[in-house]
């Protein structure tokens, strides 16, 4: 077979002078009004830059280098994260180039992608780096320009002192400065000054995504490496025997690789993998449960009705409540398993040598999948490199280092450098699924149609705890018992955007709608008057802050015109999850007796907006998914195999079935929050609401396409 | 295996594999052109999406043996710069989350644009609703399929 030779990635990235923040290969400076500087590359900049900190390095040229330690899956961070470090260093963003940092415990706190979390995590850190750094450059100025630090001004990448009419960029004294003691305690600006914070800097990596460069894991290329696929065990199988030989026989596939329950077909490129991998005869045989989605109704059904369950909150006397109730509602909601499915399907590049080892992929938890290599080849994690690349998306699914794993034992197993790349059949069958629950709830309402007591019993697969016991309505309600029930499945279950919330919140914001109508009540002023009891008033411990929820709520009344046009039919929702609030309201219109669910409005308290373009993405990005998968997405099993094995059968949301999002934030002075995950849980709940208020019909399984309600009526998305 | 002579971004090349490889694997693994992804590999999503003559396909299911003479351009050879005016509208409205179905988002938008250079937004939901983003970037195509339309 004829390979044709090529660049790694590593040549090529050297070649291209990697990312530059707004500045972009090719582009010459000396065609801008800024003073004539000679185009570095990234590597010349490097050469003779000097290290402030983890995160940044400036040259003597001006140009500054700022390393951005999480891995980047569409959120954003790789262009965040520099804005605020260069806020604070007041950099020329023209002249900032940002690199994706490698793994490094040593050098970063929190190195992953997960929960939201970065931001609120790194906001103080990634300051105080840009103001140290600021602070030494000023004190190396001053100390050259023989005038007190205190009279220096920057901005814009160039130190000045009025007094003797002397400027500098920061290049000119990087020599110094570098050599200089940083402070412990820096000040860092007024946010009222911020100038590169609350701007829509774009895209840092936008011009290699749009010209088809190498940034992704599945794009990683050395020579000599080979390629791997495997075939993994149905769930709660082992393997019996394998029959390898048409598998082995296919041109271009060099080896059979077993470990564990998994076969690996290994070779000189993919093609010859994916048809080996349909050649080879592995027997399976019962090792543990086998399941069904059919299993897991009856479980679920019998669990809710008879299981033992884990009280997880406890207030008042429920029981008297409800015993005292003038009237109690109650409601089963229930959803089905998901795959992530990211676009680009897990991938990961290996090369085991000895006691060392180099990893090189597309991963939510480097750090992760660095100790998972080295236990399985027991040698210390210090052996082992791990260094990111872009990921085409994660939704949870590379907090897992089940593929770090294979790459290692195989590449381990054929002594050579190996990319690892699963199939999107791989990717839907291959496990660590959000897990299908199952919800119980309970509302006692006395006479005036206040909600008196409140039970929420949840049945949870693999995981501690299916519920969310000191959200909503929590401290809320005098009388209120929250209880999960724990069920282990064989199937593999792991964190999905928005863990547990992602269907809890439609589940609990469509029930408290069921709620309020039962009590006769507006569902907006129903959310608002359990909220004012919350805050006069509130029972036991609140886990979220209610003026802010409260700020949501009546901004999104008000944005979305609740109530007020009698032709649309609305349906309201809000959620606090990540540390973030949203609101969403969901608008129907009638069309030849369907409903069309036209347009959501969201309202959003992150705290402080860092790039409102990035922001504005996360939501819209976060509502469409929420609405794509509670419409139309569903994954069943049939003896422990998914039935959905790729996107003709498991259906994703497409540019046709998206509504008008229109988007608020409110501004609450507070510091940022997390902003991939909160907007998605509410969104479930707002449609399943609308399409209450239009039809009659309450949808309380997923995915509402499928569920019986809409057997006769179609049930339709699109703009107007 | 047979030796297939391909014309990409406006070179020849020569490959020597089987008669069923897909285009899609011939670029990324044998030409290391990678700007072409794969993500479904049964012609559901368009992250693979090329021109073939000019026309959008789903290169993960055209065989290479169906190529012969055509016109292979992929998003490396979209432009000599990266200044085709639909990634300068890419790149205005800023439109990737992950960016990984970008390429093939760009290459389906470029294709429908040659043919309806004025098109109304219906007309461009139905053109672009072959290509899935995860990430729910859709209003941002829209938008930049619209602004492109403009500058075409």
């Amino acid at each position: 077979m004829k390979t044709v030779k090529r660049e790694s990635r590593r040549d090529f990235l050297k070649a291209a002078g990697l990312t530059a923040g707004g500045l972009f290969i090719g582009f010459n400076w000396s065609s801008c009004d800024s003073p004539k500087v000679e185009v570095l590359s990234t590597e010349q900049v490097l050469a003779n830059a000097k290290n402030f900190n983890a995160y940044l390095s400036i040259a003597p040229s001006g140009d500054v280098v700022i390393y951005s330690p999480n891995p980047e899956l569409g959120q954003n961070i790789k262009t965040s994260f520099p804005m605020v470090v260069a806020e604070e260093l007041d950099a020329d963003w023209s002249k900032v180039r940002v690199l994706q940092a490698n793994l490094d415990t040593e050098k970063y706190d929190r190195q992953l992608t997960g929960g939201s979390g970065a931001m609120p995590h790194s906001w103080e850190r990634l300051r105080k780096a840009g103001a140290t750094a600021k602070y030494v450059l000023v004190a190396a100025a001053a100390k050259a320009w023989n005038v007190p630090a205190e009279e220096i001004s920057v901005e814009n990448g160039i130190i000045s002192h009025k007094g003797s009419g002397k400027s500098g960029h920061f290049g000119e004294f990087v020599g110094e400065a570098a050599q200089m003691e940083t402070p412990e305690e820096v000040t860092l600006k007024d946010k009222k000054d911020f100038k590169i914070i609350g701007t829509p800097v774009k895209n840092v990596d936008a011009r290699e995504i749009y010209t088809g460069k190498p940034l992704f894991g599945l794009d990683f290329y050395r020579e000599g490496m080979k390629h791997a696929m495997v075939q993994r065990a149905p769930f709660g199988m082992k393997i019996k025997s394998v029959e390898d030989g048409a598998a082995r026989a296919v041109a271009g596939v060099t080896d059979v690789v077993t470990f564990g329950n998994s076969v690996a077909v290994v070779g000189d490129s993919t093609w010859p993998l994916l048809k080996a991998k349909k050649l080879l005869r592995v027997e399976y045989e019962p090792d543990g449960t086998v399941e069904s989605t059919a299993d897991h109704d009856r479980i679920f059904q019998d669990l809710i009705a008879n299981g033992k369950a884990e009280v997880r909150r406890e207030d008042g006397n429920v029981k008297s409540a409800f015993a005292n109730a003038a009237k109690v509602v109650s409601a089963e909601y229930q959803c089905p398993f998901l795959a992530h499915s990211p676009m680009e399907p897990e991938n990961f590049f290996a090369h085991v040598q000895g006691d060392r080892c180099e990893l090189i992929g597309p991963t939510q938890t480097p750090d992760r999948a660095r100790q998972t290599a080295a236990q399985i080849l027991g040698i210390p994690a210090e052996n082992l490199t791990v260094e990111i690349t872009r990921l085409g998306g994660g939704f949870g699914r590379r907090l897992r280092a089940d593929f770090v794993e294979e790459a290692v034992h195989i590449s381990k197993a054929i002594n050579a450098p190996v990319k690892l790349t699963w199939s999107r059949e791989d990717e839907l069958t291959g496990g660590a699924y959000r897990p299908a629950v199952r919800y119980r709830f309970e509302a006692a309402l006395d006479e005036s149609g206040t909600m008196i007591g409140y039970k929420l019993r949840g049945v949870g697969m693999n995981a501690g705890n299916s519920t969310r016991e000191n959200n909503f309505p929590s401290g809320a309600v005098d009388n209120l018992l929250i209880e999960n029930i724990n069920y282990d499945s064989s199937i593999t279950t792991n964190a999905w955007r928005a863990p547990i919330t992602n269907f809890l919140a439609y589940a609990e914001q469509s029930f408290l709608d069921e709620v309020a109508l039962e009590a006769g009540k507006d569902p907006v002023a129903f959310r608002l008057e359990l909220l004012d009891r919350a805050k006069n008033n509130p029972v036991g411990r609140l886990g979220y802050d209610v003026d802010r929820m409260i700020g949501v709520v009546k901004t999104a009344a008000e944005k979305s015109n609740w109530g007020k046009n009698s032709n649309v039919k609305q349906g309201f929702s809000v959620y606090f999850s990540h540390r973030s609030y949203v609101a969403q309201v969901a608008d129907i219109e009638m069309e030849g007796g369907s409903p069309v669910l036209k347009k959501i409005t969201a309202v959003t308290d992150c705290g402080m907006v860092v790039n409102p373009t990035g922001a504005n993405h996360q939501v819209r990005g976060g509502i469409v998914d929420g609405m794509g998968h509670a419409m139309y997405t569903n994954l069943t099993f049939e003896n422990g195999v998914p039935k959905q094995r790729n996107y003709d059968l498991y259906r994703l949301i497409r540019m046709k079935e998206v509504p008008e999002i229109e988007t608020h934030f409110v501004d609450s002075g507070y510091d940022p929050t997390g902003l991939g995950e909160p907007a998605l849980p509410p969104t479930g709940g707002a449609i399943a609401n609308a399409i209450f208020a239009a039809t009659g019909r309450r949808l309380r399984s997923q995915p509402f396409i499928e569920q019986k309600e809409f057997s006769d009526v179609k049930l339709e998305i699109r703009r107007s | 295996m047979a030796s297939f002579n391909l014309k990409v971004n406006g070179k020849s090349h020569q490959v020597d594999v089987e008669d069923d490889t897909p285009l899609l694997w011939v670029l990324r693994d044998h030409l290391g052109l990678v700007g072409t992804k794969f993500s479904c590999g049964i012609a559901q999503c368009g992250a693979c999406t090329v021109h073939l003559n000019g026309n959008p396909t789903f290169s993960c299911v055209t065989p290479i043996s169906s190529v012969g003479n055509s016109e292979v351009t992929t998003i490396e050879g979209l432009s000599e710069n990266g200044d085709h005016p639909v990634q300068k509208a890419w790149e205005e409205v800023d439109v990737a989350q992950c960016g990984y179905c970008q390429g093939g988002q760009i290459m389906q938008a470029v294709a429908f644009l040659k043919q309806n250079p004025n098109p109304s937004m219906e007309e461009i939901d139905n053109a672009m609703n072959r290509n899935i983003c995860r990430c729910g970037t859709y209003h941002k195509i829209r938008e930049a399929v619209a602004e492109a339309a403009k500058n075409m």
